[in-house]
């Protein structure tokens, strides 16, 4: 039973980490606290919806879809909005990012209405794998790989490629790259659209076996913002690792102590781990 | 310092007048909604606007004041006047509490310590039979009385209770910014090792500053339980709460005592009025309006509405003999 519990909750945490690497990418590069993260990847679950829904096309098959009109949109609310806010504390960013939550999470409440929506028949739906006596829904499992390719293809880029480097540079001292030639406007943009890719990713994936509605990405924003924090501002590494301990926290404390406590217990391992790691497990 | 007191006296004496002068419903409900908010934004403004600690929690003292006072009152029939002040000890003896362990932090960190805090409290009151958990508080309906703090048939003494509570709050905090503690929580906020390099305790400050906030944020909580009688730890204990605190702060000027009434004055009618002309149609239309002119906000007016003022004043500065003190 525990090695159920355990792989459900592995599962689960792959998914956290990769919309916590999405928003660890702006708050660690651009020091800007995003509300509207959870309301990207709920837009990414809508596109994936809409493909199915409209041109049958299988969430699966729309990962690239969602991610790119995730990234475009990213681009854009930095193109239009962030960038203007960029000059102003940090809270002015949030206060913007807040209005942009409330209006994105209203203009499709407006669009499409309240309702829960399900994508019934994907390819994935109603999969199994049995290992021992372990069950693992095939949606779950394809979207823990999915999710730890598209982290591993995000490292692989900040790491190994000059515009990924050029991001590095940028988050440590926005100053000296620009100094070093690095349009940091544009790195800016990069960053913004990259954190959206990694949400529609996310989106695309979670909607086989999530319900969509307005709402839904309220509550992953919430744990998105502990797992950045509990894994250190702008650590990928510390994101990916924070997310699995946030999923197994909440699969196991749930199993143990009853489900209505299971987010409160993850709040609980942020405070106590934040006493002995005060910058994050990864942070320095 | 003596100038400061004669705006504040006449800032009190217009919002006092302004209920009389326009008698409708609806602005009555606005006036009572802007001063409960200004009062949060006063609080959260001590140790945010002074002291620089990021919280985005108080909807956690919030509630705790709503919920003492509320409990008290549904189980044990005590007047909520008594309840808010033990609602306003509880708080501020959870904000003691929580201040050791999160007052370590720095930056973000603090921030969503604090939005972990006031989760946890939430998770903690939903599944607490003994205050009704996720089905809330329906606080008993008495006839009109000063005793029980309810009041059916006009809105006026709501208006005044939340005011005298205001003025004492912005009272408070104007003595507060110009006392010793002041400049050491302003120390505190522009460098912390600064602060700490020239002897002051940032700890205990930073705490005394927290404590003083949790006991107001209560207080502003029990009056609003006591205003819409009906509590759920979902609309109390929300982030959504927290942020309209930071928002309507950092709209109106942060770190200013007139701030947070600034934007309490912007956003809570802004709010209200695209709720009552757009809303009901459940589709969302007035918050998308409300979320869109957040955003214009932001992008056209960073410094909040109080860098807009200072600005003006500035221009009038100029233009006359220029030994007026326009800022603070």
């Amino acid at each position: 039973m525990l090695g159920q519990i355990i792989s459900n909750g592995l599962l689960m945490g792959f998914i956290y980490s990769l919309v916590a690497v999405g928003l660890t990418l702006t708050w660690g590069v651009m020091d800007i606290t995003n509300f509207a993260h959870g309301e990207m990847l709920m837009l990414g679950m809508y596109s994936a919806f809409w493909m199915f829904q409209l041109y049958s096309i299988d969430p699966l098959l729309s990962i690239p879809i969602s991610a790119a009109v995730i990234f475009v949109l990213g681009i854009l609310i930095y193109k239009l909005i962030i960038k203007k806010v960029l000059g102003g504390t940090g809270l002015t960013a949030l206060l913007a990012t807040f209005g942009l939550s409330m209006f994105l999470k209203n203009l499709v409440q407006y669009l499409w209405t309240p309702n829960y929506r399900y994508i019934n028949g994907a390819i994935v739906t109603d999969n199994k794998i049995v290992i021992g006596n372990i069950i693992l829904g095939m949606p779950q499992v394809v979207a823990a790989i999915g999710s730890i390719a598209m982290t591993l293809i995000v490292i692989y880029f900040m790491n190994k490629t000059k515009t990924g480097k050029a991001i590095q540079a940028t988050a440590l001292n926005r100053d000296t790259a620009s100094l070093m030639g690095i349009d940091t406007g544009k790195i800016y943009a990069i960053t913004f659209g990259l954190s959206g890719a990694c949400v529609g990713v996310a989106g695309a994936l979670m909607s086989s076996f999530f319900p969509i509605y307005p709402q839904s990405g309220a509550l992953y924003s919430i744990l998105a913002f502990v797992i950045v924090a509990l894994g250190g501002f702008g650590n990928i590494k510390g994101a990916l690792f924070a997310g699995l301990i946030i999923g197994l926290t909440e699969a196991v404390g749930g199993y143990f102590l009853g489900t209505q406590f299971k987010y409160a217990l993850v709040f609980l391992i942020y405070l106590i781990v934040i006493q002995v790691r005060p910058k994050g497990l990864f942070g320095w | 310092m003596v100038k400061n007191k004669k705006t504040l006296i006449i800032i009190i004496a217009v919002l006092a007048a302004l209920p009389l002068i326009f008698k409708s419903d609806s602005f009555h409900n606005i006036m009572v909604l802007l001063l409960i908010y200004a009062t949060l934004g006063e609080a959260w403004n001590i140790i945010t606007g002074f002291a620089g600690q990021i919280s985005f929690g108080h909807a956690a003292f919030f509630g705790i004041g709503a919920y003492t006072s509320s409990v008290l009152f549904y189980r044990f029939d005590i007047s909520p006047w008594v309840g808010m002040v033990l609602g306003g000890i509880f708080a501020a003896m959870v904000a003691l509490i929580i201040s050791y362990p999160t007052f370590r932090l720095k930056g973000s960190y603090f921030a969503i310590a604090t939005l972990a805090v006031a989760e946890i409290i939430k998770q903690l009151f939903v599944s607490w039979k003994f205050v009704e958990g996720a089905t809330g508080i329906s606080l008993p309906i008495v006839d009109d009385s000063w005793l029980c703090m309810e009041f059916h048939t006009t809105k006026l003494p709501y208006i005044y209770i939340a005011l005298g509570l205001f003025a004492i709050v912005i009272f408070v905090c104007n003595y507060i910014e110009n006392s010793k503690t002041g400049f050491y929580l302003k120390a505190i906020r522009e460098s912390h090792e600064v602060a700490e390099s020239i002897g002051i305790n940032t700890t205990n400050y930073k705490t005394l500053a927290m404590v003083i906030s949790a006991f107001i944020s209560a207080f502003a909580g029990s009056l609003y339980a006591q205003y819409v009688l009906y509590i759920d730890p979902f609309m109390i204990f929300t982030l959504d709460i927290s942020i309209k605190i930071v928002l309507l702060t950092v709209l109106g000027g942060i770190g200013n005592i007139y701030g947070p009434l600034i934007g309490a004055s912007i956003l809570i009618p802004l709010s209200e009025i695209t709720r009552v002309q757009l809303g009901g149609t459940g589709r969302g239309i007035d918050l998308m309006i409300f979320g869109l002119l957040v955003i214009l906000v932001a992008c056209y007016q960073p410094k909040g509405i109080i860098g807009l003022v200072n600005k003006v004043a500035k221009k009038f500065k100029k233009e006359g003999e220029g030994n007026v003190e326009a800022n603070s």
